[in-house]
C-alpha cells in the first residue's frame, strides 16, 4: 500500500529538479543575454559570491538533465504522476526564483536585478513572482495528494 | 621574433598529429579485423566517435584555429576547450580498452588487464585523481605564470595541449566508464565529481574574466573567458547527458530471467 506513495514522490522530485533548472535557464538567457539586465560579472561581486554562483550553475546543469531522466524513467515503470510532477516543477521554480531573488541579489550581491534603476520595484516583483509560483506548487501538491488517498481508499 | 626556432617549431604539428593518424589506423584495423572474424561486429558508432575525436583533438595542432591559438586568447580557449573536453569524450565513446581487449593477442590482452587492475591505474584513473589533474592543471595554467611562459614558446604550448588531452581523457572515462574498469567508482561519486568539476570550471572562467591573466589585452582575456565559461559549458552538458543516460539504462528494469542469464554472463 505504501508503495505507490514512494514512486509519487518521485515523480516530484524529477520534476522539482527541471523546475530549479528551467528557472535558472530563464534567468541566464532572458535576464543576462536577451535584456542585458543582469551582468555576466559586475566588478563588485565577492570571491565568495563566484564560487557560490559557480556551484550554482553545475547545480542547474545537472538538475536539468538528472530530472528528466528521472521523469523518464517513471514513465517507462509506469508511475509517473503528473499532479505531483507539476507540485514538484512549480515549487522548483518558486524557490529558485526566492534565492536568487533573496541570497544572490541581496545576501551574496552577486548582481543585482537592473541597473541604473531605482531597484525596490524590481525586486519586490521578483520575489513576489518567486512567492506566487512556489504557493501554486505547494497548492497543486496537496492537491495530487489528496487525489491519490481518495484514490486508494475508494479501492 | 623566433627566426632559428622557426624550422623546429614548424615540424611540431605534424609531430604532434603522428601519433592520432597512427592511433586511428590502429583503431580501424582492429575494427575492420573484428568485423571480418565475423561473430561480433564492433558498432559503427564507436569508430565514428573515435575517427571524429582525433580530429578534433588534431585541429587544436593543425590548421588556422592552432594557427591563431598561438597569439589570439580567444582562439586559444577554444582550441583548449576541443582538445581537452570535446576530443576526450568522443575518444571515450570510441571503448578503444573494449577493442583492444577483443582483438590483442590473448597473451597481450592479459599483461593489458593486469595493468588496469594494478595500483597504478586504480589511483590516477579513479574520478577524484582524474578531475584533479584535469581542472586542477587549469586552474594552476592560468593562474601561475606558466601561462604567460606558454606564450612565447611552441614546445611548452604543445606540452600543455596533450597534457590536456590525456587527463580530458582520463577524467571523462572515469566518469563514463564504458570500457571495463576494475576500480569503477560508484554512480553517486561519478556524479559527485562530475558536479564539483563543472563547477570548478564555471568558477574558473569567471575568475579570469574577473582577474584577466597577465600580458593578455582585457577585452581579448574577457571574450576567451566568455568562451570557456559558455563553450565548456557545452562540454560538460554533454558529458552529463551521457552519464545520466548511462545510469537510465543500467537502471532498465529487467525480467527476471535475463537478469539470471546476464549474471553467469558477467561473471
Amino acid at each position: 500500500m505504501s508503495e505507490p506513495r514512494i514512486h509519487t514522490h518521485r515523480s516530484t522530485w524529477g520534476a522539482f529538479l527541471i523546475g530549479v533548472a528551467v528557472m535558472a535557464a530563464v534567468d541566464e538567457i532572458v535576464f543576462h543575454q536577451i535584456l542585458g539586465w543582469h551582468h555576466f560579472y559586475d566588478g563588485a561581486t565577492l570571491e565568495i559570491g563566484l564560487l557560490t554562483d559557480g556551484l550554482l550553475h553545475a547545480f542547474e546543469l545537472f538538475a536539468l538533465v538528472a530530472g528528466f531522466f528521472l521523469l523518464a524513467h517513471e514513465w517507462r515503470g509506469g508511475t509517473f504522476n503528473r499532479g505531483f510532477a507539476w507540485a514538484g516543477f512549480l515549487t522548483g521554480a518558486g524557490l529558485f526564483q526566492l534565492w536568487d531573488g533573496i541570497i544572490d541579489h541581496k545576501v551574496l550581491r552577486l548582481h543585482q536585478v537592473r541597473y541604473d534603476v531605482d531597484l525596490l520595484p524590481y525586486d519586490i516583483a521578483w520575489n513576489a513572482s518567486g512567492a506566487l509560483i512556489l504557493l501554486a506548487g505547494v497548492i497543486v501538491g496537496i492537491r495530487a495528494q489528496r487525489r491519490t488517498s481518495a484514490h486508494s481508499t475508494s479501492r | 621574433m623566433h627566426e632559428h626556432a622557426a624550422p623546429a617549431a614548424s615540424a611540431l604539428p605534424g609531430l604532434a598529429t603522428a601519433p592520432l593518424v597512427l592511433a586511428g589506423l590502429v583503431y580501424l584495423a582492429a575494427a575492420s579485423a573484428e568485423r571480418r572474424r565475423g561473430t561480433r561486429v564492433w558498432p559503427v558508432h564507436r569508430a565514428v566517435c573515435w575517427t571524429l575525436g582525433l580530429v578534433v583533438a588534431a585541429s587544436a595542432f593543425l590548421g588556422p584555429l592552432a594557427e591563431r591559438a598561438h597569439d589570439d586568447f580567444v582562439a586559444h580557449m577554444a582550441a583548449h576547450t576541443l582538445i581537452g573536453m570535446v576530443a576526450p569524450t568522443l575518444l571515450v565513446l570510441g571503448a578503444p580498452v573494449t577493442l583492444a581487449l577483443r582483438t590483442l593477442d590473448p597473451v597481450v590482452a592479459r599483461r593489458l588487464t593486469r595493468l588496469l587492475r594494478g595500483w597504478p591505474a586504480r589511483i590516477i584513473s579513479h574520478p577524484i585523481s582524474a578531475a584533479l589533474l584535469n581542472v586542477g592543471s587549469l586552474w594552476v595554467l592560468y593562474l601561475t605564470p606558466l601561462h604567460e611562459a606558454m606564450i612565447g614558446n611552441a614546445l611548452l604550448h604543445y606540452a600543455v595541449l596533450v597534457h590536456f588531452l590525456l587527463a580530458g581523457t582520463l577524467f571523462a572515462a572515469s566518469i563514463l566508464a564504458i570500457d571495463p574498469n576494475p576500480h569503477k567508482a560508484s554512480r553517486p561519486v561519478r556524479a559527485g565529481v562530475l558536479l564539483l568539476s563543472t563547477a570548478a570550471h564555471a568558477i574558473l572562467a569567471k575568475v579570469l574574466y574577473a582577474y584577466p591573466p597577465a600580458g593578455i589585452p582585457l577585452d581579448e582575456a574577457r571574450a576567451g573567458a566568455q568562451v570557456m565559461y559558455y563553450a565548456g559549458d557545452a562540454a560538460e552538458l554533454a558529458l552529463i547527458v551521457l552519464f545520466c543516460l548511462g545510469w537510465y539504462r543500467a537502471a532498465a528494469p529487467v525480467p527476471t530471467q535475463e537478469r539470471a542469464h546476464l549474471r553467469t554472463v558477467l561473471n
